[in-house]
């Protein structure tokens, strides 16, 4: 399946390459953090709270410790160190500290002999609780001051006036990320008073910040180790349940284990924030778009995690691809009694790509325009300056090529086939092919790549090379991505040598990685293998005053003058590298400057069936063109844009955690709705290289680009099929039938 | 009480309690993880396995009821190096990635594959319509079994 590179190593970038990790995977062999167990093991279980808002009045742990096979019940008093925890601001309590701010939040903790005793105990413990009205309402909530940002951009003129104005309300639901491996811990006794953690996580070095502050523990006293991960998609970039299988490991000495189960995996991780998006567009007779005005608020529920970063790429990315030189933005991150929000693939250009592209198509409408060629006109390029922060786009930004791209692939056949499987609703459907209503819609999506906002965002890897090949050391978080190939590959294409491993290095042995997060691994963590393959095989080749290097050793003039045991002799040689993506700032009051390292575009069009009646929607195809820098691994790309898609049509007509009053009405895979094999669309992608400025052979991140624009896609093609105008999703028979 | 399974063609024997499941014996009890534990509730397709011929979910499985059972985990797909066809398949194709959902999804096809070696593109996807993927989209899972299929013929 590989070709040689032009280097001429196999292996290398550009060609798709397998997983190392894929056949303990086919095999059942992948040791995931679930999996993870030792004789002497115990099992923790959570109890939690069963309001979104009261006072903790009275907690008894008697009755659990009274139980046959129970180690060890633990509160917040048990907290030794900070009692708080919290990525960005430390404002949730380990476990509850008088009052419950939402739904299942932690109040306390078990150990036991085996899993079944553990949650028996949990719910044993007495708590005495004071209902308190829960706060649920956003608007309210930031219409109080209870708000974990606001941020505001006022760029250009505010009298400025376009002739044409379409006004819309736009709101998102709550996503969940619903991974398929479930929260999972694993905490081993070290002997000497520490810890090894096994957790999933996507950033285990800040887990590990968090841990040792709330334990009050000497930082090296904890070792995290990146651990096998079912997926993560922004759900494990806070703490779950780290802590909790920390203290009760310390608590006990013995290897503790925790696993949540689905339901409590639904309220112990946070979710996609819901939202609610006011717009104004105004443009001239010819399409120029002249001046957006945007109100949004975001639910962001009880505590803060990643709330603020998101609130920012929401804002900042309020009128998506397009150019406009008067743009006016009040956002608001509330805080409330409902699930708390977080990081979810997108981060919040999602929720904004949506009401700015349906926007997009209104105003196309209103102007009597083609859609696309209403986003070609208004195309951001390099050299033009972001609408909203006024930051001069730099590197590569193919707007127009993308949806060029994608309007090319061609159309699906009509549906002309009565097979229950191809119409909408299944075979629960009752109407003919013949009345169900074709839709085409397009949108394009607009993301920031790394992070934000003068955040120290660095990764650091070390290439080593050893008698039997080269050791790439991450402490990156390989979640399913296929890093794990990029790595490989990278070192191949820059050392010329084949034979790469990846090696998954614990908190103690490197430096961060940085998050599995705002696609940047293959940016970041693809950068600092990059600089320290570079640096390694220059300092190889110097030492033996060669000219090239492969898996034999090192050449001069074409002669081999040392082999990789020759360079070894004393002992493996390595290069260490901390990378850093080109610098970014705050924004200033008026949320102005270069706020964002870089940027990725994509674009969507979605082909639906639905039946009229009923409100039914099958999705036929998604087609995409993104942006991709330069492909590394075609097949690990396919997948990502493939999937994303997905997680998107998921959003568009399924995927809706309900909330009724700060509590989750479908924690379970049962009632909240994932897109099956049958739900699936087609698929056809476009991939356009153009090297962006910096990243390894001008790569850019693409994990969440497949994700923004589909959802809007999906909704354009439904409202063209319906001429229902839909402002909200997902879109529910209801919204389609209209009652 | 103790139940006695064949699993993967060897006896096994687990002292098992009224409210475990067949998927918690074959993690907890046998040893065998590759079996996955995501919603237990039936509805995601992690936990597949090939009982007394049929695929069920594990999950919804008794222990007790599994008691003289045959049971065929993704572990007694593959021996050695020597994998199944689907799970070569998956691998060409990437249709790997976290991999959670792999097991139950090489089970289920390898199950349909015995009882439809050239399935069509929509028996495939309705076979597997049980096992929810939550990464690759389904695309390269697709394209796994078309080319087992296609070799076949």
């Amino acid at each position: 399946m590989t070709t040689p590179t032009t280097t001429g190593v196999k292996g290398g970038i550009g060609v798709s390459v397998r997983r190392p990790d894929g056949e303990p995977k086919v095999t059942g062999n992948f040791a995931y953090a679930s999996d993870l167990s030792s004789e002497d093991m115990l099992w923790g279980a959570t109890r939690r709270s069963p309001h979104a808002h009261a006072r903790l009045i009275a907690i008894d742990i008697s009755p659990a410790l009274a139980m046959e096979g129970v180690r060890s019940v633990l509160t917040q008093d048990d907290v030794r160190g900070n009692p708080m925890f919290g990525q960005e601001e430390q404002d949730q309590p380990v476990l509850c500290n008088g009052v419950a701010r939402y739904w299942g939040e932690p109040v306390a903790v078990v150990a036991a002999e085996d899993e079944e005793t553990a949650r028996r105990a949990a719910a044993a413990i007495v708590v005495e609780w004071e209902a308190l009205p829960p706060v649920d309402d956003p608007d309210q909530a930031a219409a109080d001051g209870s708000v974990f940002r606001e941020l505001k951009i006022r760029r250009g003129d505010e009298s400025a006036e376009g002739s044409v104005v379409v006004e819309g309300f736009y709101e998102t639901a709550t996503q969940d990320q619903a991974p398929l491996g479930p929260e999972a811990g694993f905490a081993i006794p070290d002997g000497a008073g520490g810890l090894d953690l096994y957790v999933t996580s996507q950033w285990i070095h800040v887990d590990h910040r968090q841990i040792v502050e709330c334990l009050g523990v000497e930082p090296d006293t904890i070792r995290c180790h990146p651990a096998g991960i079912g997926g993560a998609f922004g759900s494990r970039e806070d703490i779950s349940l780290h802590i909790h299988v920390a203290m009760l490991s310390l608590a006990t000495g013995r290897p503790v284990k925790m696993v949540y189960d689905r339901s409590e995996s639904f309220v112990g991780h946070v979710k996609r924030h819901p939202s609610r998006m006011w717009y104004r567009h105004e443009a001239d007779d010819e399409g120029n778009l002249v001046k957006v005005t945007a109100r949004l608020v975001f639910d962001g529920g009880a505590y803060a995690h990643t709330s603020r970063a998101v609130l920012a790429n929401a804002a900042f990315f309020t009128v998506g691809a397009y150019r406009c030189d008067n743009v006016f933005v009040d956002a608001a991150a509330s805080m409330t009694n409902n699930p708390p929000c977080g990081a979810m693939r997108g981060f919040g250009a999602v929720q904004t790509c949506f009401g700015s592209e349906m926007q997009m198509d209104r105003l196309a409408e209103a102007l009597d325009m083609d859609p696309l060629d209403l986003r070609r006109k208004n195309a951001l390029a390099p050299g033009d300056p972001m609408a909203t922060s006024g930051q001069i786009i730099e590197g590569s930004l193919p707007t127009v090529a993308v949806i060029d791209a994608v309007e090319l692939i061609p159309l699906p056949e009509p549906l002309a086939d009565d097979d229950p499987l191809l119409l909408p609703g299944g075979t629960g459907l009752t109407t003919p092919a013949s009345s169900v209503v074709r839709g085409v819609g397009y949108a394009v999506g607009l993301k920031n790549l790394a992070f934000s906002e003068g955040f120290d965002d660095f990764a650091e890897a070390r290439v080593v090379l050893t008698s039997s090949g080269v050791e790439v050391h991450t402490a990156a978080m390989e979640v399913g991505q296929g890093l794990v190939t990029v790595c490989q590959q990278i070192a191949r294409t820059v050392l010329g040598i084949e034979r790469v491993a990846t090696v998954w290095d614990d908190t103690s042995q490197i430096g961060s990685a940085g998050s599995t997060s705002a696609s940047r691994q293959t940016q970041m963590t693809g950068g600092a293998v990059h600089a320290a393959s570079v640096g390694l095989r220059t300092r190889i080749l110097d030492e033996f005053n060669g000219d090239d290097l492969d898996d034999d050793g090192v050449y001069r003039d074409g002669q081999l003058v040392a082999t990789i045991d020759d360079i070894c002799t004393n002992g493996p040689v390595e290069y260490h590298e901390r990378f850093r993506h080109p610098e970014t700032f705050p924004p200033d009051e008026n949320g102005q400057g270069d706020v964002h390292a870089g940027f990725v575009i994509a674009a969507h069009r979605a082909v639906v069936d639905v039946d009229p009646e009923l409100g039914l929607v099958r999705v036929v195809r998604v087609d995409t063109a993104q942006d991709v820098g330069k492909a590394l691994n075609p097949l690990a790309i396919t997948g990502q844009l493939e999937g994303g898609i997905m997680q998107g049509m998921g959003l568009a007509v399924m995927e809706q955690l309900v909330v009724d009053k700060g509590v989750i009405l479908n924690p379970t895979f049962t009632d909240y709705l994932i897109p099956t094999f049958l739900d699936a669309p087609d698929v056809e992608t476009r991939i356009i290289e153009e090297p962006d400025h910096w990243g390894p052979f001008g790569a850019k991140g693409i994990g969440e680009s497949p994700t923004i624009s589909s959802t809007p896609a999906i909704v354009a093609a439904i409202r063209a099929a319906t001429g229902k105008d839909l402002t909200r999703v997902p879109v529910l028979p209801e919204d389609i039938i209209g009652i | 009480m103790k139940i006695t399974i064949v699993v993967n063609g060897e006896k096994r024997v687990a002292d098992v309690s009224g409210p475990d499941s067949l998927l918690s014996v074959l993690r907890n009890n046998l040893d065998l993880p590759g079996t996955k534990d995501a919603c237990e509730q039936g509805e995601c397709g992690s936990c597949t396995v090939k009982m007394d011929g049929a695929t069920v979910c594990s999950c919804l499985v008794m222990a007790v009821d599994a008691d003289g059972s045959s049971v065929t985990t993704v572990e007694g797909l593959s021996h050695g190096d020597n994998l199944h066809p689907v799970q070569s398949a998956m691998l060409a194709e990437g249709a790997v990635q976290c991999g959670f959902c792999t097991p139950g999804i090489v089970v289920a096809g390898a199950s349909l594959l015995e009882s439809n070696p050239h399935p069509t593109e929509l028996e495939i996807k309705e076979a597997l319509s049980g096992n929810i993927c939550r990464c690759t989209g389904y695309g390269a899972i697709l394209r796994a079994f078309e080319a087992v299929t296609g070799e076949d013929t």
